[in-house]
């Protein structure tokens, strides 16, 4: 296939950029996957699969975790009327809870931080968009994470 | 013996099956202007005939600037697909009485490509994503073998479905992900992988998982089933990507 015969046919070609021409008069948008010198290498990793089964395997467990959770705190025993600093003094006082509590923190914000960057990667058309609402959303992920995990490890129930 | 297989034919015509119907078209010219805009022809067509039929009807006899592709006209080619009341769908095998006539059919072409004129559409880069995955067979001895590959029925049997794909590009055009930025390598793509990867003859399913396994391969997939639904073949697109993410899983641990 050489290049002059796709240029005259008006079919852009990969390999190579062409905008305006005599056959071609209009504005032509870009052909996607067109390589170009911009184009980024492609990614021989794992992260994507990982990714991929990261998301089955956090949301099997978070289910559990999650309803134990909302069982507990709002259902069982009182329900939510016996939500106090107590309350959860008592259940950090637990290691169980800790780590419960924990790894609810971390699978959570993980599992929805990586459904939101799927999220962007589908929809945000633009590369800058795209890096701005990533930006944005690994800070607040990381921020959350770490405020969670300083409050579950240095918390006192004796603060007054 | 002559006569009354004419009256036969005769009345038959009287009670004429034709009906009107509106084609609602997507035109573009890029000659004329950068906008696209519908069309809508009204015909006299049996409800049994195909929308390339009513396609060919407009060309002919109402305006030949309509431009589409078509070459078999049998469901075979792949080059009449197109985004028939909203679905993507092979125009020679879609009858109209099947598709609602008494509302206008609309007519666009398949989307996330560049429409070129009216219902054609540049297929370079599904072509592009076609050939990334290394569509032909790979062994690793080098010199031509003296008699056929020989494989069980069971191992042909393997990845039959995905030896069906006619590349018509309905599936991967029907792709949300792939509207997107059009990186993702799309279904058809995937499936003529599947269709090496899980033949027992091919020796580089390897490299084409290492393939699939890139940032805008198979993990892309939103499992949405538009695929499924849009393949004029019948082809389980969806199960095919489903069975190469596991292969991708299953080779690492």
């Amino acid at each position: 296939m050489s290049t002059t015969e796709t240029n005259a046919s008006g079919i852009g070609p990969v390999e190579a950029g062409s905008g305006y021409s005599v056959d071609n008069p209009a504005p032509v948008i870009e052909a996607p996957r067109q390589r170009t010198k911009k184009t980024p290498k492609s990614t021989r990793g794992n992260f994507e699969m990982y990714g991929w089964l990261f998301m089955r395997l956090s949301g099997i467990v978070l289910v559990v975790l999650v309803i134990g959770h909302l069982l507990i705190q709002l259902v069982l025993d009182g329900g939510v009327s016996k939500i106090g600093f107590a309350f959860v003094a008592g259940r950090w006082a637990s290691p169980w809870w800790q780590v419960w509590d924990l790894l609810m923190l971390w699978l959570a914000m993980l599992h929805g931080c990586n459904g939101l960057r799927t999220v962007i990667n589908d929809y945000a058309e633009r590369a800058n968009t795209r890096l701005w609402l990533k930006g944005l959303l690994y800070t607040a992920t990381v921020w959350t994470i770490l405020l969670g995990t300083l409050v579950i490890f240095t918390f006192d129930p004796n603060i007054r | 013996m002559a006569t009354p297989v004419l009256d036969k034919v005769e009345a038959q015509s009287a009670a004429s099956p034709y009906i009107t119907v509106t084609f609602r078209v997507r035109r573009f010219n890029p000659e004329v202007s950068a906008e696209a805009s519908w069309e809508d022809f009204q015909l006299e067509i049996d409800p049994k005939e195909r929308v390339l039929d009513g396609l060919h009807k407009i060309k002919w006899d109402l305006d030949g600037t309509l431009t589409f592709r078509r070459s078999c006209a049998h469901g075979i080619c792949g080059s009449d697909a197109m985004r028939i009341n909203g679905k993507n769908r092979l125009a020679c095998k879609t009858l109209i009485k099947d598709i609602n006539p008494e509302k206008p059919i609309t007519v666009e072409p398949i989307k996330g490509l560049t429409v070129l004129k009216d219902l054609v559409v540049d297929m370079e880069p599904f072509f592009q994503a076609y050939r990334d995955v290394m569509p032909f067979l790979i062994t690793k001895e080098t010199n031509e073998p003296t008699r056929e590959r020989l494989q069980s029925a069971e191992d042909r049997a393997r990845f039959d479905d995905t030896t069906k794909c006619i590349l018509c590009a309905a599936c991967t055009s029907s792709c949300p992900v792939f509207w997107n930025d059009g990186q993702y390598f799309g279904p058809a793509a995937i499936v003529n992988a599947h269709r090496f990867i899980f033949d027992s003859r091919d020796e580089a399913g390897e490299q084409r998982l290492e393939i699939l396994n890139d940032k805008d391969g198979v993990w892309r997939c939103r499992t949405t089933f538009n695929c499924t639904d849009a393949c004029p073949r019948g082809i389980e697109v969806t199960k095919a990507i489903a069975e190469v993410k596991r292969a991708l899983i299953t080779r690492r641990f």
